[in-house]
């Protein structure tokens, strides 16, 4: 079956790559993974083609028995439905492409073998994940996909930056695995089974019932999503569980396109969506999706407007992105949640490997104010960001029916908050809508300072390492007389690809995304009324996205193009609030404060008065030094006198008679 | 009577004193100019007695063993196993010796024919079965060793030795046939089967005392705690060759006899010696390792190293089961090899002037001026230490399986968190030659012999030495059984 060779070849290719490694040198391992991708591709297509038209219907392809333990019995099988072939292509399609860009950007690393061993294995975890019929198979490729991000981020391992951001990804994803798993415990204690299909055939009967937990009985459906919304949480980096994300940029920058923006951090919302008659059956969890996925949309954008770092810039806006889409899911709108995963897929793909070109250009420059003026120096570099960014603010208009992908994607979405009439919805909107303000405000102001304007490079100390000149010695050439390289055609190439993506994925499949039950085909709860609604809302809410999107570039020509004073003034008018904002609401000195620094201290405990106090103290050290004194004294004993030699022989003698008479 | 049999039955002591006569006649007429011939027709004198003894070990019709000399003597499978260990320990000794004397212009004809002499007198205790060869055997195997304790007469370390060894050894001597005078005038008898059935019927504190005054003579031979004060500084003063062949094979007669003495003898009062040994392995083991780990001399590091593992081989003898009997000799067998290979390893540390080093810090970065020799002292190290793929481990393995097997489960246990201690210092050696800066104080190797012999005796307690268990195992069942027969 396809679906089969899908799913192993990345992971043929990665064991092959990664135990081969230095043995069969960089090509081979390039090759042999990049080929696998391309193969899964090519195979990915069609399926989703074959259910869009309408002439596949979904199926189950076993694998292998994994565990049969009493009432606990699960297979290895891959389940394709319309909601699974979304995903293969989405995922087989970024994952190709950043293999191929990866050609290029890593060309210089000495670990080549190892980093695309790596791309394969998350690749075919990712899988693993969108192909799962039970939760436990969900929850392998959960882990496998959080191991390869982990792998990944800390790629430069050398960097204790990288490490430390690996190490903070993988903790904070924990947390939300502990919730993920406490949500499958407590589905498998209740539904009696992990079977994704039974538990979501039984769910709606469940509506209702309660079950005790931490010492109260609460609404069992409430209770169970809840827990697999914090999973959801984590792996998608929404508010409280974000933090991890703008650290993961420490990774190599195809990472951060392929795993933090196009795939891993989407898993949350595939699942939300993989189990969304069971979060139709709890009203509370929905809300709390809803309320989650606006607030983390509204935050994210605010801090994406002060940062410096192009990454971290694209990084927040991912975060904000996928509140987006939580929030629509959160309003039963799953078909257009996955819609906005679909296109943003594309175009923040195509925004990352953009940076990623831009900063291969820029000699490994990662901080826009040494940008600006690259437009006629990388010109298809910017072009493909120009394609990005107004796919993501959402450039379209309505009435003629011709927009960029975002521009369907996130109109849906608004449009869908609006349309769902409840409290949470409507909140959604406006904080949805205002995001969207934001989120134009950003993306140009990264297109501004980067590519207009005049060059500010020698300000860059990457630059002056390049050049060998200090600001001072290069004088009025702000270039620092450095030459910008465009990229090359391994690199361009995706950015092609997917800028074609990033223009055309809205236009061609909303229809099907969004309007047609029978392309979703039961894979995903469609709420028929919500969608016929979401088209019946009053043309101000349909232009409104559209209306930010200017004022928000209008903002970014005023502040960064035409007056580039104004953001000073700005910013320290608002002092505090900037500050706040720009420190990332001080969610990090928080959790420092609060959870970091607590269980340090706890650690440290443990550490120095049970561990060296206690355990060693009575244990290891304590019999060495027993030892020492005990050899000091021997040592001592052993005079070298030969009377000292005969009594000790003759206090045994008596002591053994002693023993005998005596005993 | 039957003195073809007899002599036949004696035939390795008889092979090895006559031929100790002949050559103590050659040495004398030719004074020391000879000491290289007579070493060689020693060490043909020692494969002799060797292929004899090996012939009643493996032939057919030797599995019971027989009695010589009106009840004193006894050829069997258990002795013939000691005789082959001793042996081939002299025959080792004896090959390594010129070389060492040759330096100082000591090597006289005297030394090849004292070892000669000292191993008819282990041939005696081994088969042993009164207690009057039992003294006689002893007391010749002691007095040769006196002397060759102090074989570098002007060396005062050596003299020194050789007078402490010789005071303590005749108070030892004196304990023992204090002893045995007790025994003889409490039972009647000086044969062990006679003490064995006289003590059927129970033990009168006379005879009490005779055992522990026995056990105590003997306990000093195999230098078990508290009877061992005399090992560190003997061995560390001898000449190396001599230290050599006191670590081998008198500790192979002793125990063998006191093995003997404690089974055939007191086999049926196994409650009055049991707690006895017990105690005394402990200590032993303990005070073995303890007292190990404060030394900075190799050859003195050896010496508590030996009271450490006979600690373990009497865990063996505590068992008082032919299981624990036949543990014992599985030991002894891999104890001799791992000892011979130590030392002779130590016999090839000398500096560029040919004087030999005995300061473990001067073995620093060995590894990296001879690796050859690093690794082979390194393969020792851990064997004695007992780390799992080396042969030494199988010696406490099979130890403390037979002890489990007769009940003494605190015992074993204490056994293996014991050697825990002792690997310590072995590592403590490894870690100098392997991890410290080069001292570059010892030369190439002079001598292919020894050279060869470590090759062989690192070979044999290298992983490869489990093959030889096929062969072993078999044979020390057979001595262990042997024991037994007539107890």
């Amino acid at each position: 079956m396809a679906i089969t060779l899908i799913v192993f070849l990345p992971l043929l290719a990665a064991i092959i790559a990664g135990l081969g490694n230095r043995i069969i040198g960089n090509v081979p391992a390039k090759l042999v993974t990049t080929a696998a991708l391309f193969a899964a591709c090519a195979l990915s297509w069609p399926i989703f083609l074959g259910f869009l038209s309408g002439s596949s219907t979904e199926y189950v392809v076993p694998v292998l028995s994994w565990l049969r333990s009493g009432d606990l019995q699960f297979d290895w099988a891959l389940r394709v439905d319309t909601l699974t072939a979304v995903m293969l292509v989405v995922v087989t399609s970024v994952s190709a492409l950043v293999h191929l860009y990866s050609w290029g950007y890593m060309d210089e690393d000495p670990d080549q073998p190892r980093f695309f061993a790596y791309l394969s294995l998350f690749t075919f975890a990712m899988l693993m994940l969108v192909t799962a019929d039970n939760l436990v198979q969900m929850f392998f490729g959960w882990e496998g996909v959080g191991l390869a991000s982990y792998l990944l981020i800390g790629f430069w391992f050398r960097k204790p930056s990288a490490n430390a951001a690996a190490i903070k990804a993988f903790v904070v994803n924990r947390v939300g695995d502990l919730g993920f798993m406490m949500g499958i415990f407590g589905t498998f204690l209740v539904f009696g089974t992990v079977s994704i299909p039974a538990i979501l055939a039984a769910a709606p009967g469940m509506e209702g019932a309660t079950i005790g937990f931490l010492g109260g009985r609460f609404d069992l459906m409430t209770v169970l999503c809840l827990l697999l919304f914090i999973g959801a949480m984590g792996k998608s980096a929404q508010l409280g569980l974000h933090t991890w994300l703008p650290d993961a940029m420490e990774g190599p920058t195809p990472v951060s396109a392929l795993i933090h923006a196009a795939t891993m951090v989407t898993a949350g919302v595939f699942m939300v969506c993989r189990l969304s008659p069971m979060f139709e059956a709890s009203p509370i969890a929905l809300t709390v999706v809803t309320i989650v996925g606006a607030a983390t949309c509204f935050f994210a954008a605010t801090i994406g407007t002060t940062q410096w770092d192009i990454k971290r810039v694209i990084a927040y806006s991912t975060c904000s992105q996928l509140g987006y889409m939580f929030f629509a899911a959160g309003v039963g709108a799953y078909g257009a949640a996955m819609f906005h995963l679909f296109t943003h897929a594309f175009f923040k793909a195509l925004l990352f490997l953009g940076a990623g070109s831009v900063i291969h250009a820029m000699h490994h420059e990662q901080d826009m104010r040494y940008y600006g003026g690259l437009r006629k120096h990388i010109p298809l570099t910017f072009w493909a960001m120009l394609t990005g960014t107004l796919a993501i603010t959402g450039v379209g208009i309505y009435h003629l029916g011709v927009g960029f992908a975002g521009f369907w994607s996130k109109d849906a979405i608004l449009e869908a908050a609006y349309a769902s009439g409840s409290q949470a919805g409507m909140t959604a909107f406006w904080v949805g809508t205002v995001a969207a303000l934001l989120t134009s405000f950003y993306s140009w102001r990264l297109m501004f300072l980067t590519f207009w304007g005049k060059p500010r490079w020698i300000q860059s100390e990457h630059i002056q390492h390049s050049v060998h000149k200090t600001p001072e010695q290069a004088g009025a050439d702000t270039t620092g007389g450095y030459h910008p390289h465009e990229s090359p055609l391994a690199m361009l190439l995706p950015l092609g690809l997917l800028g074609i993506g990033a223009v055309i994925a809205g236009q061609v499949f909303h229809d099907a995304f969004l309007d047609q039950a029978g392309f979703w085909n039961g894979s995903i709860t469609y709420n028929a009324d919500l969608m016929h609604a979401m088209h019946e809302v009053p043309t101000l809410v349909k232009y409104a996205a559209s209306i930010v999107m200017v004022i928000g570039l209008a903002v970014a020509w005023l502040f960064y193009i035409r007056n580039t004073s104004l953001p000073g003034k700005v910013s320290a008018a608002l002092g505090p609030v900037y500050r706040f904002v720009l420190n990332k609401w001080y969610f990090d000195e928080l959790y420092n404060a609060v959870f970091v620094k607590p269980s340090q201290a706890l650690g440290r405990f443990f550490w120095k008065a049970g561990d060296e106090g206690t355990i060693n103290r009575f244990g290891p050290d304590g019999a060495a030094v027993l030892v020492t004194s005990g050899s000091r004294i021997a040592v001592k004993l052993q005079s070298g006198f030969l009377y000292s030699y005969a009594l000790v022989m003759l206090l045994g003698l008596v002591a053994a008679l002693t023993w005998l008479m005596v005993r | 009577m039957n003195y073809a049999l007899w002599f036949q039955l004696a035939s390795p002591e008889i092979v090895l004193s006559i031929a100790g006569l002949l050559l103590l006649l050659i040495a004398a007429w030719s004074s020391d100019k000879s000491a290289r011939l007579v070493s060689i027709l020693t060490v043909a004198a020692f494969f002799g007695a060797l292929a004899l003894s090996l012939n009643f070990l493996l032939a057919d019709g030797y599995a019971e063993g027989a009695d010589a000399f009106y009840g004193q003597y006894r050829m069997d499978r258990f002795a013939a196993l000691s005789k082959v260990l001793i042996f081939l320990s002299a025959i080792a000794c004896v090959i390594v010796a010129p070389k060492f004397f040759a330096r100082d212009g000591m090597m006289r004809a005297e030394y090849p024919i004292l070892i000669l002499f000292a191993s008819v007198g282990m041939g005696l205790m081994v088969s042993a079965v009164d207690l009057l060869t039992l003294y006689i055997g002893l007391e010749l195997q002691s007095l040769a060793a006196y002397v060759l304790a102090s074989f570098l007469r002007s060396d005062d370390r050596s003299a020194e030795a050789g007078l402490k060894y010789f005071v303590l050894g005749a108070l030892a001597s004196g304990i023992l046939l204090f002893g045995m005078s007790l025994l003889y005038g409490f039972t009647g008898t000086t044969s062990f089967i006679g003490i064995q059935t006289a003590f059927s019927d129970g033990v009168s504190t006379g005879a009490l005392f005779g055992v522990v005054f026995v056990l105590s003579g003997l306990a000093f031979k195999i230098s078990a705690v508290p009877f061992h004060m005399w090992t560190p500084d003997v061995y560390e003063g001898a000449p190396t060759p001599v230290t050599t062949f006191f670590a081998t094979a008198p500790k192979v007669a002793a125990l063998a006899l006191t093995m003997r003495v404690a089974i055939e003898a007191f086999g049926g009062q196994q409650s009055v010696w049991q707690q006895i040994v017990i105690f005394v392995a402990m200590a032993s083991i303990l005070l073995g390792g303890v007292a190990a780990i404060g030394q900075t001399n190799i050859k003195r590091l050896l010496a508590y190293s030996s009271i450490n593992n006979v600690g373990f081989m009497l865990i063996g003898l505590a068992c008082g089961t032919p299981e624990g009997a036949s543990a014992m000799m599985t030991y002894l067998i891999i104890y001799v090899a791992m000892t011979l290979g130590s030392f002779i390893c130590v016999l090839d540390l000398n500096d560029r002037e040919g004087r030999p080093v005995e300061d473990i810090p001067k073995l620093a970065g060995l590894s990296r001026t001879r690796p050859g020799l690093a690794a082979a002292l390194a393969v020792f190290m851990f064997s004695l230490a007992g780390i799992p793929p080396l042969f030494g481990f199988w010696g406490k393995f099979v130890v403390f399986d037979a002890a489990v097997a007769a009940g003494l489960i605190p015992l074993a246990a204490l056994g293996i968190a014991a050697s825990v201690i002792g690997a310590f210092y072995y590592l403590k050696v490894i870690k100098v030659m392997y991890f410290d800066e080069p001292a570059d104080v010892i030369a190439p190797s002079d001598s292919t012999a020894r050279l060869a012999l470590i090759a062989v005796s690192a070979l044999f307690v290298s992983p490869l030495g489990y093959f030889a268990t096929l062969a072993l195992s078999p044979i020390t069942e057979d001595a262990a059984r042997a024991l037994f027969w007539a107890a």
